[in-house]
């Protein structure tokens, strides 16, 4: 890691003590080029139909507007455990991702299905709320039933400098997650540039994250491969330093299957096999199911697909 | 490309003067998709021949891919295009007219590359212009020419109306370079649809270039896709792609013609061909060409029955 040496070597003297303003800096041209270089890998025949999936195994469908209701919910269960009867075999989604308060709905729904539920929790998207009202809000999604919180850092603290208070926000919400497994949105979005990402990356690992993730979906720009890249580096990092492996979500603006092949190509050459499954690796999207399972059908008959013939989600 | 463009001879360049002969910049045939002008994917070109021999430019050879970025693209500017106002729709057209009148010249130039002599090749510009007039003229009018209220027996306010298709896939007619190719591209746009044409394969130049002309005449991006390429080996893919509502076949080849009608049996695709129709004549314009792509909607609007219900106005 190329971290500044003077300073390194001040805080490896005594036991290791974490500072984040010594996370290594990132060369923002290199790191664009690298993620563009995996955009050209040719994925034909088995492969791809094989890739695909796999991507649409580590799909979190997702909803996450005002408007959701019961039924809304309904349906993408049904949609996650049957993502289209005409092409049987298909694997299932990851999970279902939903506001709190339709947790229970869905894990009604979702019944013995192998199918997480997903919930965001922490005053999302935002997150701009007093922690006991995070904490409350975290409590309650998993009472409901989540089997994983996807929670969101406060970007307005990381700006000012207060890493030790973004730090044990993280600890004190993944206290209370107890079972269920935590993920991190960045919202690198917000965060302006790369140094930022991997800061709020190391910070979010050491705090205790099972999963860092891009975006919340809400701001514009949402996941993208060059900072997807810098976070699977931190997490490269992260698991050799400590052993500890930490899984990835980029989410937002993911909803092409071949971008998301592009995806798994760039993991694999970053992390490694270990991290291509749905337990280590997971899109967060709505509409890319339906792209995957088109493209699955092109493969089966060698015609062309419509979404008019796909369920509407 | 530019290397091989380098095959198109020009002007006899030896022994006449002093001065070097100029060597002519020869332009590149792109296709047009997306409101772009993209090289085709495959990197496949040709070089067609005029009948004095002369090779005319490097023009894409469009593959499968090509129409199938094309069909997305036409399918995402199908909403917007469809739901303009038809009057909107007819000062596009117009638009388009006035254009391609200011650059007369440059067609009546190529065509006359392309085998045609100067009356002919006038004749043929001053009616594609024409042509493009008189569908904007009938873009508000169609309408109400094909609806019809109907009468019921039940108490129900019945209504048909024409309503578009979708996205067109279109052959057009191999024999003549611009004015086949307005004549059927017009009346499918003039009824809310946008499509996907192949210009003709032996004189492709003027469809490129008219794709210039669409380019500056406000016509949103997508709603014509203009390719260069083979009808044979097109064809089969325009006929199974599900995303394609319907066929126009310009041509006489039965075999191709056959093709067409089975393929698309199994998803109910529309198929229109033109095997005998002068485009020159009168018989080239009707405003029955803009209900080749339309199907006629229905209502059923319940009437409540005032009188039996004890109402007072």
């Amino acid at each position: 890691m190329p971290a500044t040496g003077s300073s390194r070597s001040s805080s490896s003297k005594t036991e290791p003590r974490l500072s984040f303003s010594l996370s290594p800096h990132i060369d923002q041209v290199g790191v664009e080029e690298r993620a563009s270089r995996f955009t050209t890998r040719s994925i034909k025949k088995e492969a791809k139909q094989n890739g695909l999936r796999l991507v649409l195994n580590m799909i979190d469908l997702t909803t996450l507007e005002g408007k959701d209701s019961e039924g809304k919910v309904k349906q993408l269960c049904y949609k996650a455990m049957h993502p289209h009867d005409a092409l049987p075999g298909l694997p299932t989604v990851a999970a279902v991702c939903v506001y709190p308060s339709l947790v229970r709905t869905a894990r009604q729904a979702l019944g013995n299905s192998g199918i997480k539920v997903a919930s965001v929790a922490t005053a999302f998207p935002s997150g701009q709320a007093p922690r006991d009202i995070k904490l409350r809000d975290t409590r309650y999604a998993v009472n409901e039933g989540a089997d994983e919180i996807d929670m969101v850092i406060s970007r307005g603290k990381f700006h000012a400098g207060e890493y030790n208070f973004v730090f044990d926000e993280i600890a004190a919400i993944k206290e209370a997650c107890g079972e269920a497994r935590l993920k991190v949105i960045l919202e690198t979005g917000e965060l302006g540039t790369y140094d930022k990402v991997r800061r709020a990356s190391d910070i979010a690992m050491h705090a205790g994250a099972d999963f860092i993730k891009t975006s919340t979906g809400k701001i514009q720009p949402a996941a993208t491969m060059p900072v997807t890249l810098v976070m699977l580096e931190a997490i490269r990092d992260y698991y050799f330093k400590t052993g500890r492996m930490v899984g990835m979500k980029p989410a937002g603006g993911i909803s092409k299957s071949k971008l998301a092949l592009h995806y798994l190509v760039m993991v694999k050459e970053v992390l490694g096999e270990a991290w291509l499954s749905n337990e280590w690796f997971r899109f967060g999207a709505s509409s890319l199911a339906n792209d995957v399972l088109m493209q699955l059908v092109k493969e089966q008959t060698g015609i062309y697909q419509s979404s008019n013939y796909f369920s509407v989600d | 490309m530019a290397t091989s463009s380098k095959n198109i001879t020009t002007a006899p360049s030896n022994g006449t003067g002093t001065t070097p002969a100029r060597l002519e910049v020869l332009k590149t045939y792109k296709i047009y998709i997306g409101g772009q002008f993209p090289r085709t994917e495959s990197g496949r070109y040709y070089i067609p021949v005029n009948a004095a021999g002369r090779q005319l430019a490097n023009v894409c050879l469009s593959s499968r891919k090509d129409f199938r970025e094309a069909v997305v693209a036409a399918r995402a500017a199908f909403g917007g295009w469809s739901s303009r106002a038809a009057f909107n729709r007819g000062q596009i057209l117009y638009r388009m007219a006035e254009m391609l009148e200011g650059r007369k010249t440059q067609f009546i130039e190529e065509l006359l590359l392309q085998d045609s002599n100067r009356r002919a090749a006038e004749k043929e510009v001053n009616l594609a212009i024409d042509r493009l007039i008189y569908y904007a003229g009938w873009t508000d009018k169609y309408q109400q020419l094909f609806s019809a209220v109907n009468p019921v027996a039940s108490s129900h306010f019945n209504f048909s109306a024409p309503e578009p298709m979708g996205v067109v896939a279109i052959i057009a007619p191999q024999d003549t370079s611009l004015l086949g190719l307005v004549s059927v591209m017009a009346p499918v746009i003039a009824g809310g649809n946008t499509c996907v044409l192949l210009g003709a394969e032996k004189k492709p130049l003027c469809a490129v270039t008219f794709a210039e002309v669409l380019n500056s005449s406000d016509l949103p991006g997508g709603v014509v896709n203009i390719l260069t390429g083979q009808p044979d080996e097109l064809a089969p893919w325009m006929a199974d792609h599900m995303d394609v509502n319907a066929v126009i076949y310009c041509g006489q080849d039965t075999a191709l013609q056959q093709l067409l009608r089975e393929r698309s049996a199994g998803n109910l695709k529309r198929i229109t061909i033109h095997d005998v129709t002068d485009w020159e004549e009168n018989e080239g314009q009707s405003p029955y060409f803009i209900m080749d792509t339309q199907e006629i909607k229905t209502t059923w609007h319940p009437v409540e029955n005032i009188a039996g219900a004890g109402g007072g106005y």
